[in-house]
């Protein structure tokens, strides 16, 4: 018993020992933290010390004295702190703002200039003068996060209607993770590479024709929102994917009202002699416009450089009376640059650019006895073989067409350039049937009938801001004939000049 | 300093032991009653595997975490390469010949940004025609928006000939003011601070480093300024033609005159009734050097050369531009003050 209180009280003393060690210790720890502290805030003192004499430092390199024998020179005025502005003026302005005006003037032995040789909505649209685009652009940070760029255009059409269109509104991110960036509002689709060039950029008078037929005279551009993702390779290479609107009058090939420029129904027949009837609105994520991109780059050597790309476009189209009619366009672009790497002022310089693309589209089935009284009426498209209102079938129809453009800037401000283009169709069901409008034979669609065009033009850049640009077409329209354009267009750029994408 | 290494030792210390104990207690109870002593060995194998691969990935990315750095033009770039030494991954994007106006915004040139920690840029509008866009693009806010790891060289540094009035009828305009100002060492010197400010702040382990690099290549430029405008000096006040405005800060710091210009207003090439003008200038004002930057038209200083009696020489604003420049922003100097001294004591 005895000996087994001895044993108890003996671990009790042994226990309140080490207790008391292990606080004596704790306590030794405490004093040497806060002598650790001490020294940490006395370091730190020096070390703000030195930071001061550091930040003061530019103001003294600024008062050095110029070397000896020879007196003050201006440059070396000691007046700079630290706290000084920055003498470099933006102007006050929160956002830059530029106006750009570009006209044209000339004539064609063609009769049905707009629309017809001229498929672009900026290209000359008559003989005589054309105000092709005035257009002002507003752009700058929005905040830490979103950069903001506006384009809105004025012009004048054939009709001498002025017209306002609001060509790109949208906001883009900056500084997004993982080396995204969305882009949000309005703005033109990345399919190919002029189809996101403004006109202004543009190296000839007109659009190509391939762009005109597929993405339209105003280029495919609808609200909508896109992600894009620069890819780690070690070479430059850009994913992007959109989404927007799959119709209004910019939408051409999809759910576009007519096709022609300003949103009126072109002349002629329509696109497959059937009317765009079925605009069924969004009732699926399907009834949206999708356009994938992948586009790469690479510097072949220091003077030279390659941008190649892919795109597709994918969406519902209007077409016929079915309701389930899709359009997919598929497209390759190639941009090669050469530049010496000791050109003045941007000169000399030889570029290659082009494209080519394909398109299915979806015609649906549509009767032409518009009226329901099962014969025809004016106006209507006749069955030659039946003498009653045609009825089409639904097919799909194949497109094709390419432009190449090679541009030689030989000497500065002189740019000679060469442009062609190829567009054409396989022939569809529908152009083999013995059809008539008003007792005139129809044959193959002249809106996917085959043409080729040649442009050789010559432009003068004064200086970056303006431009003056001469160019001859000669078109080939398979069924219509030849013909000839001269244009002569000029440019202007009032305020700041954006800087231009490769 | 040995405290904060110590409670960092301590505190990694007591990281791992937690991070380590649950594991090591978790895998025989979750997977390895059921599994041999094999898939025991192999478990304790693909932990181990995976710790030491952790480890090696640390090392290399410490390794790897020399500061990248991209410069706009060669002569920022030669003297970032003086403060940055071997600690810093540099990339050039205007060659040395190029005119650096007119830099085409090629798209590899997004990628250098995006991976940039620190972009040098001139900030006076030289690069107005190409780096904004490239910038947009590049999606790195560690550059942009005044982040420590943007240096605008021209910040402090007086500006000369900020116009009044912003009016594009007189030529290429520049709103900050004639953006050609590392031609004077005093504003290499205000460049070479901003530099070494943006490297310490981001890399502050290689402080004593910058800091040393940045004060030798300070006191080389003293030395080596008092030396050029000993050489300069006898020719004080003497007309220089130049093709364009580029060369003002030279002249001001060497009491030279470069007021005479090959183009009528900056960016409008020269025309045949304006070089006229400029050789009476010269033949009046006794102007026996006519310089040439290597991306310029040599052929029309040549014809005006040979109308006046003149010398053409070649310069360079750029390390690299002129045979004999290549060693950096020193040897730059050196070859300028050289030739220019040489040409203009030349014999009448």
């Amino acid at each position: 018993m005895r000996s087994k209180f001895l044993k108890l009280s003996g671990v009790l003393v042994a226990s309140v020992l080490a207790v008391s060690a292990v606080s004596a210790q704790e306590t030794n720890e405490v004093e040497q933290l806060r002598k650790e502290l001490r020294e940490m805030r006395e370091r730190m003192q020096s070390l703000e010390q030195k930071l001061g004499s550091i930040e003061q430092r530019p103001a003294a390199v600024a008062i050095m004295p110029p070397a000896a024998n020879l007196e003050p020179a201006p440059v070396a005025a000691s007046s700079w702190r630290p706290t000084d502005p920055v003498r470099a003026k933006r102007g006050g302005a929160y956002m830059d703002i530029a106006f750009d005006g570009l006209f044209a003037v000339g004539g064609s032995t063609a009769k049905d200039i707009e629309g017809g040789t001229q498929l672009g909505g900026h290209d000359p649209n008559q003989r005589g003068f054309t105000v092709q685009n005035t257009e002002l652009t507003f752009s700058g940070a929005v905040d830490a996060y979103f950069r903001g760029q506006a384009n809105v255009i004025l012009q004048i059409d054939s009709e001498g209607e002025s017209l306002l269109e609001l060509e790109e509104v949208f906001a883009e991110t900056t500084s997004l993770p993982g080396n995204l960036q969305i882009k949000a509002g309005q703005f033109f689709s990345d399919v190919g590479r002029l189809n996101t060039q403004h006109p202004h950029a543009w190296a000839f008078v007109d659009q190509p024709l391939v762009n005109g037929r597929f993405l339209g005279g105003d280029g495919l551009r609808n609200p909508g929102v896109r992600l894009s993702w620069l890819v780690p390779t070690p070479f430059y290479s850009e994913l992007f994917f959109g989404v927007q609107n799959s119709q209004g009058e910019t939408a051409s090939s999809f759910r576009s009202a007519g096709g022609g420029h300003g949103g009126e129904e072109p002349e002629g027949l329509p696109f497959g002699y059937r009317h765009p009837d079925n605009d069924r609105g969004v009732r699926h994520v399907t009834d949206l416009l999708f356009t994938p991109r992948y586009a790469m780059s690479f510097d072949l050597t220091d003077s030279q450089t390659l941008l190649v790309g892919a795109s597709g476009a994918f969406g519902p189209n209007a077409n016929g009376s079915a309701g389930d009619t899709m359009t997919q366009i598929y497209g390759v672009d190639l941009y090669w640059k050469w530049k010496p790497t000791d050109a003045h002022g941007g000169f000399p310089f030889v570029s290659f650019q082009t494209e080519a693309m394909l398109r299915h589209y979806e015609l649906g089935s549509f009767d032409w006895d518009e009226d329901g009284d099962l014969a025809l009426s004016p106006g209507e498209v006749e069955n030659l073989a039946t003498g009653d209102p045609a009825v089409l079938a639904a097919e799909t129809v194949t497109d094709y067409g390419l432009y190449a453009q090679l541009l030689y800037g030989f000497r500065k401000g002189w740019v000679a350039g060469l442009r062609c283009d190829f567009v054409g169709g396989e022939q569809g069901d529908y152009e083999k049937l013995d059809l008539a409008l008003e007792g005139d034979a129809l044959g193959r669609d002249p809106l996917r009938d085959q043409r080729w065009r040649i442009s050789p033009n010559l432009t003068w850049y004064p200086t970056e801001f303006s431009k003056v640009r001469l160019q001859y077409n000669y078109d080939d329209r398979r069924g219509i004939g030849e013909d000839h354009s001269v244009w002569l267009q000029f440019e202007f750029l009032l305020g700041a000049h954006a800087a231009h994408k490769f | 300093m040995i405290t904060r290494t110590k409670l960092d030792a301590a505190n990694r210390a007591a990281r791992s032991s937690k991070s380590q104990a649950p594991t090591s207690r978790e895998i025989p109870s979750l997977k390895l009653q059921r599994r041999g002593g094999a898939q025991r060995g192999l478990w304790r194998f693909v932990f181990g595997a995976s710790l030491v691969l952790g480890a090696w990935c640390l090392v290399l990315s410490s390794a790897h975490a020399r500061l990248n750095v991209v410069a706009t033009t060669p002569d920022i770039a030669a003297i970032a390469k003086e403060i940055g030494g071997d600690k810093i991954e540099l990339t050039t994007m205007a060659r040395p010949k190029e005119d650096p106006h007119f830099v085409d915004a090629k798209p590899s040139f997004i990628l250098k940004l995006n991976k940039a920690d620190v972009l040098i840029h001139g900030g006076a509008e030289l690069e107005v025609g190409w780096l904004p866009k490239l910038i947009e693009q590049a999606r790195n806010a560690k550059i942009v928006g005044a982040a420590k790891g943007e240096v605008r060289c021209c910040e402090g540094v007086k500006m000369l000939e900020v116009p009044e009035k912003l009016d594009r009828s007189g030529g290429d305009i520049h709103a900050a003011g004639n953006p050609h100002f590392l031609v004077d060492p005093e504003n290499a010197k205000i460049v070479a601070h901003h530099i070494t400010d943006a490297f310490v702040s981001l890399d502050a382990a290689n402080r004593e480093f910058y800091e040393a690099n940045s004060k030798h290549f300070m006191a080389a430029l003293d030395a080596k300024l008092a030396e050029w405008q000993a050489k300069l000096a006898p020719f004080k006040g003497q007309h220089i033609v130049a093709y364009h405005n580029s060369w003002l800060y030279f002249a001001e710091r060497f009491g030279l005159k470069i007021e005479i210009f090959l183009e009528p207003k900056p960016g409008i090439p020269p025309s045949p009734s304006h070089l006229a003008v400029v050789m009476a200038k010269m033949k009046e004002q006794n102007a026996r050097v006519v310089i040439v930057d290597p991306y310029l038209n040599r052929k029309t200083a040549e014809t005006v050369a040979r109308g006046t009696g003149a010398k053409v020489v070649n310069v360079t604003q750029f390390p690299g531009g002129v045979k004999g420049t290549e060693g950096g922003y020193i040897a730059l100097m050196d070859y300028l003050v050289n030739s220019l001294a040489t040409a203009l004591g030349e014999k009448k």
